[in-house]
């Protein structure tokens, strides 16, 4: 039996659903430009996980395995449909600059992975708090890349200038590739060499090995 | 198989699936759509007075915009025409002013019109017939202060939207706002850094032969009618010259704001009746 902690804490570090699964990496690189939209983008994604798990859950003896997957979509699609209308009704400025990306959480890979892989397995309580470890596991990834490209790419945190820009009179060049999607992929992956540096045992192990070179013993064949 | 798995039981679960579902995503939709609503006129009338150099964030917070909004007044514009439409005229349409969006009718056949590729400076493809421009009466008897226009215009990566905002002499700038774009963040995206927009309000709009002076050049603008363009964004500063370019022309806003600069000195009230 997993506990309570184990299922909350596990997904930030041991079980990464960006670092070590390396799932819901797209929005990740659409969303991280501006540390405030990242945030509430965490808590949408957080509790659309914690609550599809929880209903997946309690309905999980119910559901015929041959329409399970579309029972599953169609629960994550109404809960955010619904978090998006919250949004448009009380963040509305945030809800314009993250547009199609509250929708994409449809897609997101972590939700249905979660729904799929715990919740149709574990009792509605420690699915709802397994949503929430993986929600804060995505959150903690995307918080850590949107400081590094907010604070270098536009020199400032939340919109406070911590960097003065160039171009508002200050010393600082912005760096114009930290406001791209690449930049993402670059700081993901550091992240990702950083704790398995840390972690040796995330390290997977290599699918095969080069051959040693041999061309010297077949000499003179070509 | 197990008792669940049966076709009658996979029909019920989906049955009460459905349901529940739509009454959470239709539930929710109503209740909030009030507030909804709210936000986004709210926002509308934000851009209108950012264009007009009315609004600041760092002194005004949301709860001023109400008041200071209170001060325009919106009237609809038949573009062909060149002239206001009446409260009376615009009910014969079916607009209501108070909901209508000149964004939202682009897609409707009957309150929209498909532009030729000669005219299409601002590569919009379509435009609304009717147009929402809001204007500000000034201190003075019957003085026209403040005429905010939409404008809208292909950039490098998408249509920008924005207001552009005109003194009561419909010829001199006062401010330009985007509030929707696709630009490059860092590059094109800063036309709405305040330190570009800051150039604009000044500016003068129609050069001696009456058609569109106001440009936005490479370089060093010089002038009444020339704009700084903003390094590293071609594209974006082109697509701004050319929104600007047809929306204020003789195609467009022109003939009405001509007509409005001409008659400054007579009432509001008279141009209204018209």
């Amino acid at each position: 039996m997993t506990s309570a902690k184990e299922v909350v804490f596990k997904p930030l570090f041991d079980n990464n659903p960006i670092a070590l699964q390396i799932l819901g990496v797209c929005s990740a690189l659409a969303v991280t430009t501006q540390l405030s939209v990242t945030l509430v983008m965490c808590i949408a994604l957080t509790s659309v996980t914690a609550f599809s798990n929880l209903f997946i859950s309690m309905i999980r003896n119910y559901m015929p395995s041959s329409i399970r997957i579309i029972v599953q979509m169609t629960i994550i699609a109404s809960l955010v449909i619904a978090v998006d209308q919250f949004l448009q009704a009380f963040a509305y400025e945030i809800s314009k600059s993250l547009s199609v990306f509250v929708g994409l959480i449809i897609t997101n890979c972590i939700v249905m992975g979660r729904a799929e892989a715990f919740a149709m397995k574990n009792p509605p309580v420690l699915s709802f708090l397994d949503g929430i470890g993986n929600g804060l596991g995505y959150s903690f990834v995307l918080i850590v890349v949107a400081v590094f490209r907010e604070l270098l790419g536009s020199g400032s945190l939340l919109g406070y200038e911590i960097l003065p820009l160039v171009s508002n009179g200050g010393w600082y060049q912005g760096n114009g590739l930290m406001l791209l999607a690449p930049s993402a992929f670059f700081i993901i992956g550091l992240f990702v060499w950083v704790l398995r540096s840390v972690r040796t045992e995330q390290v997977e192990s290599a699918e095969f090995r080069i051959a040693p070179h041999a061309a010297h013993s077949r000499e003179g064949a070509f | 198989m197990s008792s669940k798995d049966t076709v009658s039981k996979t029909l019920v679960v989906a049955f009460f699936l459905c349901v529940v579902c739509s009454i959470l995503v239709s539930g929710t939709a109503v209740i909030l759509k009030p507030m909804q609503d709210e936000n986004r006129i709210l926002d509308r009338n934000k851009n209108i007075l950012s264009a007009a150099g009315l609004y600041d964030p760092s002194i005004h917070s949301d709860s001023d915009i109400a008041e200071l909004f209170s001060r325009f007044t919106p009237r609809l514009v038949d573009i062909n025409a060149g002239r206001f439409l009446d409260a009376q005229e615009a009910t014969e349409l079916g607009i209501d002013i108070a909901s209508y969006d000149q964004r939202k009718v682009v897609t409707d056949p009957a309150l929209s019109e498909a532009l030729t590729s000669d005219e299409d400076l601002a590569d919009v493809k379509r435009r609304a017939l009717y147009q929402m421009v809001y204007l500000m009466e000034g201190d003075g008897e019957n003085e026209l202060d403040t005429i905010v226009l939409p404008v809208s215009g292909y950039g490098l990566w998408g249509i920008l939207y924005g207001f552009m905002a005109l003194e009561g002499d419909a010829n001199t700038v006062k401010g330009l706002a985007f509030y929707e774009l696709k630009e490059t963040p860092g590059l094109g995206a800063e036309v709405r850094n305040p330190r570009w927009t800051a150039l604009w309000p000044g500016k003068k709009v129609y050069a001696e032969d009456g058609s569109v002076g106001l440009t936005v050049v490479k370089g060093a603008g010089m002038g009444d009618y020339e704009i700084d363009g903003l390094s590293g964004a071609t594209l974006t500063s082109r697509g701004v010259a050319n929104l600007v370019q047809y929306w204020l022309g003789d195609d467009a806003f022109g003939p009405l704001l001509k007509q409005l600069g001409g008659r400054q000195s007579q009432s509001l009230a008279a141009l209204n009746q018209e």
